[in-house]
């Protein structure tokens, strides 16, 4: 007579990528993408910690219309580090470094991405390149502005321009290096049968922002490496005295940063393409115009840059051209949304905070996006350059848009990367919290810059103090509404409840693998056929929870 | 509480009728998508956990139209902004000329009879003004919201840019590009008058010499009349009359002698050498500043006769201290 | 006892080369290739600056820039470009020979285009040197010098031919200097034996990046040297 096998007590626990090895080295040497997006995730919360703090006290400071809580130059080199940290060290990778690393090569069903080690130096980069800026900024202080326009930053600023060059010189390549990673792992690693058509939006997102991080960033690269030199061994490059031309460097300096702000917006709105898909649990309406969007916006941004320069003494001519070109650039953008606001006609539409923050974006994002219309437009823009106004639409798009996308993503994959559920209550609450603070903080910059109230001024006319008084207070609920998320995503960590592999019913082969997901992501590499979003013919595992 | 600011020169109306179409337009499409989004999101709610949703077929038609509506759209826009945009880059040819030295922090303005102004600035109503800036440093910005006037002080060449003020009254002037640690003090006033009362301000304080013929001396103190003598086989060209009309360079190229020109002459005499002349003009960049620069310029003016809508004045052949310029 | 799985199989039998995340070395080879390409875009939009510049301040400093040319060292330049475009073949050797298993030829080709490029840096050196001496290095040091047809004073501007010199070429030789350590690794690996028909990509990549690195050269040569030359 055989006994019976006893009933084991616990059942053993799933091995995944968080657990498969432990210890600081594990960690610090890792190749696995879903590890090195963790790393991605604190560090980019870390400089956007910072660069919070520093719009914190701006805010503070614009209480009153006297410059009485900071000196100017204090003042000067706090909007800098706000500046320079939310753009460089936190927007720009933010999206495709977190969720693009993490979720790439599980979307497109690979082990990894093409150059696992190449991956981990981006972020090693980023790291170094962020820390080496922030010491600048701290230590010694900057008071460029974010822009370094010559010949100030070059010649007359007393601030730490070449140690802070250095830094974002250094990171800039961990954003090419990411973008080059992307490229060649979409074009060579896609699952058996995941042709071009059926892969992902959010990957025809990463892709187009790559493009855009390869061929822009190197531009800034070269240019932050010529103010480097001229301020140290006094070139002359960008300075008049010297037969140098300010201009120039504008040239150079908006030849990047123009398209970059659309690094900052593509992946977010990958982001939202999967959520509002998801959440209405019907195929995405319009996938190839969406697609064709993405690449078209990659395209057009890189001929637009002159749109900055429409005071400083540019011809007629070329004013005309970047003019009706940046026009151009707004109908890809609007394609999207009203093919996102298709998805959501006749789905079924859930609640759950992934959507919400993708139905505040499309506002956000709506409305920003139309007052750049404002500033495409020559005869307007003379007005409205440089002042509060530009600040509120670059504003609504970043914030309104990008991190509402950020934060959206960070929800829905949430599951995914942890493993846990965070708790659906605060997170709303939050969403609206945020939603409020934001639009309170940001609308009545358009009010205020339409009337004169030039940027980066430490101190201001009275007539202006009402609007700059209900700034503040927006930006403090603000401030609170980012708080909240961090405190339960990390609480989470420890005492949420577990996930099951598809909480939200989702199509996308990142959902057919356990949440978490072991290091190697799929036993065997899955096979692709019929349609991406293939919602309508039903779902096997939609139970919640 | 205004969202305005008040409308003083002829051109901040056409600013702001432009402003008020693309509100009427981003409200009209913020309201569309914000309604649509929230009627769709509530109308078509998942009511049960299982609930399919129904497919909805692709529409290359309706692709197509919100496609070519915003193009449209976007081009009227775009033709609207570029017509306000020429109506404020032309500067009419009667304007009465202001030169303003921009520098870390404060502006310097003087009007072309020599009255020197730190950080204000008086001008007529009805009568268009035109702005011929410098800047000794960095780069700075004039920006009087009131008028919708804005140009930016790049340091190295000169920026022209006019305006028209149409109501008396006391207008905030700002600079608008980020240039330093007091960059938020470079602050002041616009005061525009009726033609009566800026007589009456023109007439009192001391104007003191007037630009051009400050410039005269300088012309002599920096031995410019050495070469351009305006006398025959004088190793410069004649600066008599040049003011305004074409030059053939040594290249084959026919340039127009603006205060760019002027002004790249003296400091890059290299760039751009007349036809027939020697090559042996020295730079004086960096010996002569921004203000000496601009006082040169209004001396070499000074030479032409002013546009021909008003009264004409002779050209003198050799300079004259007590020469004014005429207006019309 | 079972028996291992064909799949543990195949995995045993991989080349050591093969990365686990790839399925075979063929698509190993592709996404390398692929990567090194967009580098190399990258590369020319990150000089593409530095020659924008150039353009620019040669159009509106015409004479400045032709006289500050006519200085440069023409015979050392050509030298140099000759010395490069050499370098290119022996490193196209080299990948020719890594291609077939040709372990010798292989570090044979390595070490002369080693070598060729050392060269090259020496005789930048040489010509670094020349303009130290003669205080053609913009900055407080700077002595316009003199046309050498004319001997009159060149416009100031001359010191904007050099400071673009200096950039341009000291971007190009740092890129050497990474070019020689990139080699010298593929010496050390070629010594070990591990480059054959089946494998030599590190070859094939690193020859991709010195050809580019020559390239950029081709380009600066002309721009830099042969400016309004009117004798040799």
């Amino acid at each position: 007579m055989s006994t019976p096998e006893p009933v084991p007590a616990v059942r053993p626990p799933r091995l995944d990528y968080l657990n498969a090895s432990y210890g600081v080295r594990s960690w610090l040497l890792t190749s696995d993408h879903k590890r090195i997006a963790i790393l991605y995730l604190i560090t980019v919360t870390f400089f956007f910690a910072i660069g919070g703090v520093a719009a914190g006290l701006v805010r503070l400071e614009l209480l009153t219309p006297a410059g009485d809580v900071f000196q100017a130059e204090t003042y000067n080199k706090i909007f800098t580090t706000h500046g320079i940290m939310m753009v460089f060290f936190f927007l720009i990778p933010a999206i495709p470094a977190v969720l693009g690393n993490f979720l790439v090569p599980l979307m497109i069903g690979a082990k990894d991405l093409a150059f696992p080690r190449i991956n981990l130096l981006s972020w090693y980069l980023l790291a170094v390149g962020g820390l080496t800026a922030l010491w600048a900024l701290i230590h010694g202080g900057l008071d460029t502005g974010w822009t370094f326009y010559t010949p100030y930053s070059t010649v007359y600023s007393n601030g730490w321009v070449v140690v802070t060059a250095v830094g974002i010189f250094i990171a800039g390549f961990s954003s090419i290096l990411t973008g080059l990673n992307f490229i060649v792992t979409l074009h060579t690693m896609r699952a058996p049968g995941m042709t071009w058509t059926r892969m992902p939006l959010f990957c025809w997102g990463m892709y187009a922002t790559s493009i855009i991080q390869i061929l822009g960033t190197p531009v800034i690269a070269i240019t932050l490496l010529l103010v480097g030199a001229e301020r140290l061994f006094h070139l002359g490059i960008f300075d008049p005295a010297q037969g140098g031309d300010p201009v120039l460097f504008q040239h150079l300096f908006w030849f990047y940063s123009h398209p970059a702000v659309y690094i900052m917006i593509l992946p977010a709105m990958a982001v939202i393409s999967e959520l509002v898909t998801a959440f209405s649990r019907k195929p995405i309406f319009g996938y190839k115009f969406i697609a064709g969007s993405s690449i078209a916006i990659a395209a057009l941004s890189f001929l637009v840059w002159g749109h900055h320069m429409f005071v400083s003494g540019q011809s007629v001519y070329a004013g005309l051209v970047f003019s009706v070109l940046s026009f151009m650039v707004a109908i890809p953008s609007a394609i999207k949304v009203f093919n996102w606001t298709a998805t959501l006609y006749k789905g079924s539409v859930s609640y759950e905070t992934p959507l919400l923050y993708a139905l505040g974006f499309i506002g956000l994002f709506t409305f920003g996006g139309l007052t750049g219309l404002f500033l495409a437009a020559l005869g307007l823009d003379i007005h409205v350059h440089d002042t509060y106004f530009i600040v509120a639409h670059f504003h609504y798009i970043m914030v309104g848009g990008t991190i509402m996308a950020y934060l959206g993503g960070m929800h829905y994959w949430w599951p995914k990367i942890s493993g846990k559920l965070y708790p659906e209550y605060w997170s709303r609450v939050s969403a609206w919290v945020i939603f409020i603070g934001f639009n309170l903080t940001f609308f009545p910059q358009f009010i205020v810059g339409y009337l004169g109230m030039p940027r980066r001024y430490h101190q201001y006319p009275e007539e202006f103090q009402v609007l700059n008084v209900m700034s503040t207070a927006g930006a403090s609920i603000l401030g609170i509404g980012y708080l909240i998320p961090l405190i339960y995503f990390i609480w989470s960590m420890r005492y949420g409840k577990d996930a099951a592999d598809n909480p939200w019913g989702a199509t996308g082969l990142e959902w057919q693998t356990p949440s978490p997901p072991p290091t190697e992501n799929f036993a065997e590499t899955p096979v692709v056929s019929g349609r991406p979003y293939d919602y309508a013919t039903g779902r096997e595992d939609v139970a919640l929870g | 509480m205004h969202f305005l600011p008040e409308e003083a020169s002829s051109f901040a109306g056409h600013v702001d009728a432009l402003y008020l179409f693309l509100i009427l337009v981003t409200a009209f499409f913020s309201l569309l998508i914000g309604t649509l989004v929230v009627v769709f999101a509530i109308k078509y709610r998942r009511r049960s956990p299982d609930e399919i949703a129904t497919d909805v077929h692709e529409s290359g038609a309706l692709e197509i139209i919100w496609t070519v509506i915003p193009f449209g759209l976007t081009i009227v826009m775009f033709l609207w902004g570029a017509s306000v945009y020429f109506r404020i880059t032309r500067p009419p040819t009667n304007a009465i000329d202001v030169y303003v030295t921009a520098k870390q922090w404060m502006w310097k303005l003087q009007h072309a009879d020599g009255h020197r102004e730190m950080n204000e600035l008086h001008v007529p109503i009805g009568q268009p003004v035109r702005l011929t800036m410098a800047s000794e440093d960095v780069i700075h910005s004039f920006y009087v919201p009131a008028f919708r006037f804005k140009r930016d002080v790049v340091p190295g060449r000169f920026s022209v840019a006019w305006f028209q003020a149409t109501k008396p009254g006391k207008y905030h002037l700002f600079c608008a590009e980020y240039c330093g640690t007091r960059h938020s003090n470079m602050i002041g006033w616009v005061y525009a008058m009726t033609p009566a009362d800026y007589q009456a301000w023109l007439a009192g304080g001391n104007p003191g010499e007037s630009l051009a013929a400050a410039g005269a001396k300088r012309f002599v103190e920096n031995a410019c009349n050495t070469c351009h003598g305006d006398v025959p086989g004088a190793r410069g060209p004649s600066l008599t009359g040049l003011y305004g009309h074409a030059v053939h360079l040594s290249n084959g190229q026919t340039v127009i002698a603006d205060e760019a020109y002027l002004r790249e002459s003296i400091v890059n005499p290299q760039a751009k050498l007349v036809a027939g002349y020697p090559t042996i003009m020295p730079t004086f960049q960096g010996l002569i500043g921004e203000e000496g620069l601009l006082q040169l310029i209004a001396y070499i003016k000074s030479l032409s006769p002013p546009a021909p809508a008003g009264a004409a004045a002779s050209p003198a052949p050799a300079p004259t201290p007590e020469r004014k310029v005429s207006r019309p | 006892m079972a028996s291992p799985t064909p799949a543990a199989l195949a995995h045993d039998d991989a080349p050591p080369e093969l990365r686990h995340h790839f399925p075979d070395l063929a698509k190993q080879r592709e996404a390398s290739s692929l990567g090194m390409w967009v580098f190399l875009v990258t590369e020319v939009l990150f000089f593409g600056g530095m020659f924008l510049a150039y353009a620019i301040y040669r159009e509106t400093h015409r004479r400045a820039f032709e006289g500050a040319s006519n200085l440069l060292d023409l015979k050392l330049g050509a030298t140099n470009t000759i010395v490069l475009i050499v370098s290119s073949l022996t490193m196209a050797l080299a990948v020719w020979a890594s291609g077939r298993s040709r372990k010798n030829a292989t570090v044979l080709f390595l070490i002369l285009t080693m070598f060729l490029g050392a060269t090259f840096l020496g005789i930048k050196y040489v010509e670094y040197k020349q303009k130290f001496e003669r205080h053609e290095v913009p900055g407080p040091h700077f002595v316009v010098p003199l046309d050498e047809e004319t001997h009159q004073p060149l416009p100031r501007q001359s010191e904007m031919f050099f400071s673009l010199y200096f950039c341009m070429t000291g971007l190009h030789a740092i890129h050497m200097i990474i070019g020689l350590g990139l080699v010298s690794w593929l010496v050390v690996r070629a010594r070990r034996g591990e480059f054959s028909e089946r494998y030599n990509t590190p070859v094939d990549m690193v020859g991709l990046y010195w050809h580019f690195v020559d390239i950029i050269w081709i380009y600066l040569f002309p721009l830099l040297y042969l400016l309004g030359r009117h004798t040799l």
